[in-house]
């Protein structure tokens, strides 16, 4: 295990340096140079200004250089200051929207596992059957469904017609500061109905399909038809001996659909008006807040890459011959 | 290859999505001749008008009429999804091919530049370039290409990395057919199966980018119509034109449910446990 530990924390810092130096190189795309959008069309940066600006951000020092800067400045959290007029540094604008988003994307893995097991292993027990069918469908709906729609439609249904619930916002603006814990809890429910249904729709697609696929080939496994002759009852064999086996696999196709749920924050929070990190993320991309937007993409893909391998390690506890194999390699 | 049409056909989720696939390539081909208004034309007088038998989806909230800007919207997405894929397509089979042929440290450099790619949530990768460059159709089709074609490189690498030890191969070899001939004639045409799967449902996903851009404002830009931008101004009256979201978003999960549905179909056919 200390070996196989060992590799994989290796590649997870191979990998993070190249999520460090593409991160990095988007900024030199920009036609015009990184301070384009803030310098042109603007009278009031004169010459003098611009070349200040040129200092304080380092745009004057070579790739290399400028790239081992904004390496040391992550290490302590320095992701340099945003271009906007407030020109807050960015790991404050961060800071204080990370929660948010984690929260809402570790309720919708949650919620995906909670709903996607008993539906998998139901449609997989009675595979063919009207359920399995329906779960089918829904499905492929779930892949090609896209979440922004979804979105609007739930905002039309719950919050024009029907007007049961807010449709913008982490909680109320009015009247929150005087509300008791438990109306506060409420209050954040109700907000946070649409947008996690939304995530969960569109996330549990892949798991769900997976689970079933992969229950029905291991019902038709030796070892199973081995129990049932032996006369261990039907449940039994289901939830006990088929099932284990095929969910193993299961973390780490959460781990892969990890980007996938976190990519939709960009979409969900938009539409819905949360202050996340997807919300930030499109704002700066809007304003073109270069700083933000580096910061904004290297924090992301860090926080996949450290799913993927707390999912890697977790299916490497689960299942010895992971360890075996990838040491042996 | 008529064998594998026949079969498609006969499949009936094949001919169900390949119809859909057809009405839409008809409709993006003749768009002009089949709207029955300019797309483009302002009416002031015809200010968001619910759906009559003289605006059958009825009318925007500059008098445009929908059905006509959704039909051609559906060019401006056949074209994006179709050159996005083509680009991915590129990409993915040059450094899969690479990775899986010439193995050893190219191997190694490709498959980590995959893994580390795979850690950027595509949308994420995607406005972070956006963000850099003016925003048109062309520069969407590149992005869209260009952070896709990961599943494409994994699925050639891994296909010419089993294909490579065959005999044939070898017999190839020993007349003395060059790397690039060996390549090229004949351990792609044999990765064509999988890669047609995959583009099938890389096209549905294309489609769906494509749309989420336009309507978070950084894709196809006004006037230009497409089922994501037209979605905008569906948000925008949510509570008094209901057409506005309904028609365009129906369109877009239609048109992504059958290009996953054929892929799903080509996999089942072209799968080698059912050529036994």
């Amino acid at each position: 295990m200390i070996a196989f530990l060992i590799k994989r924390l290796l590649t997870l810092l191979l990998t993070l340096i190249g999520i460090t130096l593409i991160s990095f190189s988007t900024i030199h795309l920009a036609p015009g140079g990184p301070l384009s959008p803030i310098t042109e069309f603007n009278p009031k940066i004169t010459p003098e200004y611009r070349e200040k600006l040129v200092k304080m951000y380092g745009l004057d020092k070579p790739f290399y250089l400028q790239y081992w800067n904004w390496l040391k400045g992550i290490v302590k959290f320095d992701f340099g200051k945003s271009f906007s007029l407030d020109q807050r540094p960015v790991w404050d604008k961060i800071k204080e929207r990370l929660p948010v988003t984690i929260f809402i994307n570790a309720l919708s893995l949650i919620l995906i596992l909670v709903l996607s097991i008993p539906l998998g292993v139901y449609s997989a027990v009675r595979a063919g059957g009207i359920f399995d069918r329906i779960v089918t469908i829904i499905t492929f709906i779930g892949y090609a469904m896209p979440s922004f729609w979804l979105a609007i439609i739930l905002m039309m249904i719950f919050g024009v017609k029907l007007q049961w619930l807010p449709i913008s916002g982490l909680h109320s603006t009015i009247g929150y500061e005087e509300m008791d814990i438990i109306q506060k809890i409420i209050d954040w429910t109700k907000h946070l109905i649409c947008p996690i249904f939304v995530a969960v729709f569109g996330g549990i697609a892949g798991p769900l399909r997976y689970i079933r696929n992969s229950m029905y080939e291991v019902l038709k496994a030796d070892f199973i038809i081995f129990a049932r002759a032996k006369g261990i009852p039907e449940k039994v064999i289901i939830y006990k001996h088929a099932l284990r086996n095929a969910l193993l696999p299961l973390i780490t196709i959460l781990g892969l659909s990890l980007p996938g749920l976190i990519g939709g924050s960009v979409i969900f929070e938009t539409i819905f008006g949360i202050p996340g990190v997807g919300q930030l993320m499109w704002q700066a991309v809007m304003a073109r807040d270069y700083p933000v937007i580096m910061a904004n993409l290297f924090l992301i893909s860090f926080l996949t890459l450290l799913g993927n391998f707390l999912a890697d390690i977790g299916y490497a506890l689960a299942d010895p011959r992971i360890r075996l194999e990838a040491t042996k390699q | 290859m008529k064998n594998f049409l026949k079969e498609l056909v006969k499949n009936k989720t094949g001919i169900f999505s390949l119809t859909i696939i057809l009405i839409l390539i008809f409709l993006a081909t003749f768009a002009p001749y089949l709207s029955p208004y300019d797309p483009f034309e302002i009416n002031v007088d015809e200010i968001l008008l619910s759906p009559s038998s003289k605006h059958p989806l009825g009318t925007d909230l500059l008098g445009r009429d929908v059905l006509s800007r959704m039909i051609y919207a559906s060019r401006i997405s056949l074209e994006v999804s179709l050159v996005a894929v083509g680009i991915s397509l590129l990409i993915g089979t040059f450094l899969g091919s690479l990775a899986g042929y010439f193995g050893g440290i190219i191997d190694q450099i490709i498959s980590r530049f995959i893994d580390i790619m795979l850690c950027f949530p595509t949308i994420f990768l995607i406005l972070a370039v956006i963000a850099y460059l003016e925003p048109s159709i062309l520069t969407i089709m590149i992005v869209i290409g260009a952070t896709s074609w990961m599943g494409v490189a994994r699925l050639v690498r891994a296909e010419i990395l089993s294909l490579k030890e065959r005999d044939f191969i070898l017999i190839a070899k020993v007349y003395g057919a060059g790397t690039f001939r060996i390549i090229f004639k004949h351990l792609l045409p044999n990765t064509l199966p999988p890669i047609l799967v995959s583009a099938s449902l890389g096209l549905g996903q294309a489609i769906l980018i494509e749309s989420a851009l336009s309507f978070l404002g950084i894709g196809v830009q006004p006037p230009i119509p497409s089922w994501g931008n037209i979605l905008i101004e569906g948000k925008e009256t949510l509570e008094v034109a209901w057409w506005l979201s309904i028609f365009p978003g129906l369109a877009i999960l239609i048109t992504v449910l059958a290009f996953t549905l054929l892929g799903e179909t080509l996999q089942e056919i072209l799968s080698p446990k059912k050529e036994k």
